[in-house]
């Protein structure tokens, strides 16, 4: 081969291209590589010395949940013709990619009831983030009202990206729960949002539910955010929503609360939890905003012969193509993880999207009801939950999580180190899936309750 | 196979017409079994009051298991992928991906993480993290790396962003970023989206950048020169040094895009040739699978002046140990943290989050795996045979037959990669390169990067790296003379092609004029 070039030695043909005063004469200062079976040794050390969902009965949600993942999930991400393609740009011999981000958009459709989705993002929070820059591009106005109501997560990356973009962050409170039972407590605060939307608000962002659990009243938030426009003269802000896909069963869509665009985490559909990614981000959108999207889309056409086939349309939005004036950086984003999604969402099906969101619903309430029976232990809201919920208990939450985990028990976030507000001190945020049981949330219960309990005793003393 | 069809005449493969999930199963049909309610009935409405229920459900397909695995497994024969045969998708990198990986990564103590998980409880991830990043570290020549991004284009807009946020520290409002025309697209976009302005840089003849156009746009309100050595010529800059002379000389940071590391392991260092910043693609040197468009990953490296603006958490590791831990003070013995930026050092004036979570940890166990099968002297190999198969492949098509058509555009020798010309091909046998990349397709082997980079007519872009063989390249570049010859003919076989695809050329002016963009459903 060296012949073939006309090069002496491998060297030689280094040496004639990097100049020798930035060439690594030393090496790399790393260990010395290992045979296979020695890597798998040490890669299952290091996953021995994690506490998995597999090894401690647990309650952490707040973003990423533990649902089940079926097999068949497995099987087809491991498949040669999906894992290790790249982006169709040959569409002749991708049309198995292809098919599926259409069929995903599809389904993200359905789900959120908009009627046009793009083909992922990287995942939640950065896909809240691109959809401040949509309003951006929409119409050109400088704020971002933000619900605090969002996973603090997305509000965090969403800040970067804004100033980046040059647009100011707002945020709007929840209101906090006055007494026992405050009305709107754990929601957004209605006023407040109404009053941070003015005429060069560009798009206002709520999440539903809301971080804490609580569903909020999407349409009133919709409403008022496009009437504070309208009295404040300009035309109206972008509204975006974070959703989780999997309530979407039961939970009243999107599109059908005056919704413009929709972004969210799409781990729970068919992902596993892999210490925070990859995932997916799902972002829909009215159809207005078709032309605005970030990332790839899959559209239908034909072949020359008339046959029914998919390619990557409307590239004009995309970097490859328009570079400075593109819709989004966004190049490779998650093909493999929305493949999970969708044949996630086909799996659970029509009728189980529904059975599953009932489930989640029942077991969710009867373990409020459960936990806030425990002394020590109330509710942080009183709004409706689906899968997830938030607790205040009376003694220091870390204590608490340390002796749950003793008896094999996690029993969800401590609100407060995740969100550093003071208001969150005492919270617990307790997430379920349908893999945690009636059995299950009793013995949370059991540990939780002596927990508080044993804390209660110790600040006593 | 490459045989033009007949008349009429259908392969197998394109007998199938496309049916999405959607228009397959019956009403009722279908694969889940719902866990059993084990809990007490509650009433509806105190549940969710009908004011917030969906009335009704969302249309998604009703299936059945094995419809679901034939309809997907059928789906994924209609895609061309790395496993089967030779992509030589240029700036792609799509090399091997070990088996190895994709076990290791579904270990439960991997794979069933939550990100929330306390670092105590988190220890064999949180170290895996913490060697990653000091792999990366010297893999780069730069002291501090954060793995948060999700993407080399996350990477590059961590990097735009902490470059202007080192400049505002400064009090400087500097608003220009200079990209070279061969520059990937995610470049200038990425600038845009970050907030600043785009000023292109010229080529020169050699293929590197034209350093009088640079020494005459490098001024006081340059923030970053953002650069991929070797560039998507192929061309490792032989101006590097002086380029980063000027660079530092106006005040402004110089930016490394790695999309093109591979040709550079054990070799070289950004650090090395004066780059303050790096980002990785650990979907292209470090074998994380390229999925059909991700997951990806795109971690950051940065000198000690930019450390101070990388994105949180960052893994740290704590020595001796933390303080105690609360009044029961239990498992005070945590080695390695996520740590949110202090008073100094790394991270104490971030750039804030980029994404949730702690980055795409399960990109991160495949690339680590990687780097500790391979080692400092695997690294530094996988890089020669990269550059030896670039150069011999590029011997090959520089035979007569070849290279009165297809010349190369730049330089002699390349590194990773190279970029061809298909602009004599076009004129003398009337054919363009969409055309030879359609026929290529009949011969069993994924075209290379086509009209990319901008600056040269009808380009080719092709990248090999280390996993073929001596065989496949000759294959290819006997493909390549074949269709030549056959095109000097009769130029019609290429300019219809493909034959053999499930599909043939598609109509993409149609589907961008009239989107469809979901299957209707009824």
């Amino acid at each position: 081969m060296l012949a073939a070039i006309g090069v002496g030695s491998l060297q030689e043909l280094f040496q004639r291209q990097i100049p020798a005063a930035v060439g690594l004469s030393a090496g790399l200062d790393l260990p010395e590589g290992m045979p296979e079976q020695d890597v798998y040794t040490h890669l299952r050390e290091l996953a021995a010395r994690n506490v998995s969902a597999e090894q401690e009965l647990s309650f952490l949600g707040a973003g990423f949940y533990d649902h089940y993942v079926p097999a068949l999930i497995d099987m087809l991400m491991e498949r040669s013709e999906f894992l290790t393609p790249y982006t169709p740009y040959q569409p002749e011999i991708s049309q198995g990619g292809l098919q599926v981000m259409f069929e995903y958009q599809t389904a993200i459709s359905e789900l959120t009831a908009l009627p046009v989705s793009n083909a992922s993002v990287y995942e939640g929070p950065s896909a809240v983030a691109a959809a401040g820059y949509l309003a951006k591009l929409h119409n050109g106005k400088r704020r971002l009202v933000v619900s605090a109501g969002l996973h603090p997560h997305s509000i965090a990356t969403l800040r970067t990206y804004a100033h980046g973009y040059g647009m100011e962050v707002v945020e709007v409170p929840l209101v906090q729960s006055a007494g026992e039972d405050g009305d709107g407590a754990g929601r957004t605060d209605l006023d407040a949002w109404s009053a941070a939307i003015d005429g060069d608000t560009s798009a206002a962002f709520f999440a539903q539910p809301n971080f804490y659990g609580a569903v909020e009243d999407a349409e009133a938030l919709s409403a008022a955010a496009k009437a504070a426009a309208s009295g404040a003269q300009g035309s109206a802000p972008v509204v975006v929503a974070q959703v989780d896909p999997i309530t979407l069963g039961v939970l009243k869509a999107p599109g059908e609360c005056g919704v413009d665009v929709a972004v969210g985490e799409g781990q729970a559909l068919g992902n596993r939890l892999d210490f925070g990614g990859p995932s997916f981000g799902l972002f829909a959108a009215r159809e207005e905003h078709l032309r605005r999207m970030p990332g790839r889309i899959a559209g239908e056409t034909v072949d020359v012969d008339g046959r029914r086939g998919f390619v990557l349309t409307l590239q004009t939005r995309e970097q490859h193509i328009r570079r400075e004036k593109a819709t989004s950086n966004i190049c490779t984003a998650q093909a493999l993880n929305a493949l999970a999604g969708v044949v996630y969402l086909s799996w659970l099906g029509r009728r189980g999207i529904v059975e599953l969101g009932e489930l989640l619903l029942a077991r969710t309430h009867y373990a409020r009801e459960t936990l806030t029976a425990l002394d020590g232990v109330s509710a942080l809201h009183s709004q409706p939950v689906i899968r997830e919920f938030a607790l205040s208990l009376d003694v220091d939450v870390a204590a608490v999580r340390r002796r749950c985990a003793r008896e094999g028990v996690n029993p969800g976030l401590d609100i407060h180190a995740l969100t550093g507000r003071e208001s969150d001190r005492g919270g617990l945020l307790v997430a379920l899936t349908e893999q945690r049981t009636r059995k299950d949330i009793d013995r949370l219960a059991d540990v939780l309750g002596a927990a508080v309990a044993a804390e209660r005793h110790v600040v006593a003393a | 196979m490459t045989v033009p069809a007949g008349v009429g005449a259908e392969i197998p493969a394109q007998r199938e017409r496309a049916r999405t999930i959607f228009q397959k199963g019956a009403p009722g049909r279908r694969a889940f079994a719902c866990p059993a309610l084990d809990v007490p009935v509650a009433d509806a409405e105190t549940l969710l009051p009908a004011r917030l229920r969906r009335e009704h459900p969302p249309r998604l397909p009703e299936v059945s298991e094995p419809e679901i695995v034939r309809h997907y497994v059928g789906l994924s024969k209609r895609n061309f992928d790395l496993d089967s045969g030779f992509y030589p998708l240029g700036s792609c990198t799509m090399k091997h991906n070990p088996r190895l990986h994709e076990r290791v990564a579904a270990l439960p103590g991997h794979a069933r993480l939550h990100p929330l998980q306390d670092p105590e409880r988190a220890q064999g991830a949180l170290e895996l993290m913490w060697n990653l990043q000091g792999a990366l570290a010297e893999i780069a020549g730069l002291p501090h790396v954060s793995l948060q991004p999700s993407a080399g284009s996350q990477g590059e807009l961590a990097g735009v962003l902490m470059s202007r946020a080192y400049h505002e520290s400064r009090g400087e409002q500097r608003r220009t970023v200079l990209t070279p025309d061969t520059s990937h697209g995610t470049n200038p976009a990425t600038v845009t989206t970050a907030g600043l302005d785009v000023v292109k840089l010229a080529t020169d003849a050699a293929g590197g950048i034209d350093v009088a156009d640079l020494r005459a746009k490098a001024g006081a309100d340059v923030a970053c020169l953002m650069l991929t050595n070797p560039n998507t010529l192929g061309i490792f800059d032989p101006n590097i040094e002086e380029i980063a002379a000027i660079v530092h000389g106006v005040g402004a940071t110089l930016y490394y895009d790695g999309a093109n590391l591979n040709a550079i392991m054990g070799h070289s260092r950004p650090g090395d040739m004066g780059f303050d910043i790096v980002h990785f693609n650990l979907h292209k040197s470090f074998t994380q699978p390229h999925g059909g468009g991700g997951p990806g990953s795109g971690p950051i490296a940065v000198s000690e002046r930019i450390a101070p603006f990388l994105p949180t958490p960052l893994v740290v590791r704590r020595t001796p140990f933390r303080a105690g831990r609360g009044p029961n003070g239990a498992a005070a013995e945590t080695l390695f943290d996520l740590d949110h930026g202090g008073e100094d050092g790394p991270g104490s004036q971030s750039i804030g989050r980029l994404r949730g979570f702690n980055g795409n940890y399960g990109c991160f166990v495949r690339a680590y795996a990687y780097i500790r099968s391979l080692g400092a002297d695997g690294l530094k190999d996988a890089s020669e045979t990269a550059v030896l198969n670039a150069n011999y492949l590029l011997a090959r098509l520089k035979a007569a037959g070849v290279a009165e058509y297809l010349p190369l555009a730049y330089g002699d020798l390349c590194m990773h990669e190279f970029v061809l010309s298909g602009g004599p091909m076009k004129r003398s046998l009337e054919l363009s390169t969409l055309d030879l990349a359609k026929r290529l397709l009949d011969f069993g082997f994924h075209p290379p990067t086509v009209y990319f980079p901008l600056l040269v007519d009808e380009a080719l872009m092709i990248e090999p790296t280390e996993t073929e063989t001596k065989e496949t390249l000759d294959a290819f570049a006997d493909a390549v003379a074949q269709i030549l010859t056959e095109a000097a003919k009769d130029p019609q076989i290429a300019k219809n092609a493909p034959y053999t695809t499930p599909v043939r050329r598609l109509d993409e002016v149609a589907a961008a004029k009239r989107p469809v963009i979901r299957q209707a459903l009824a």
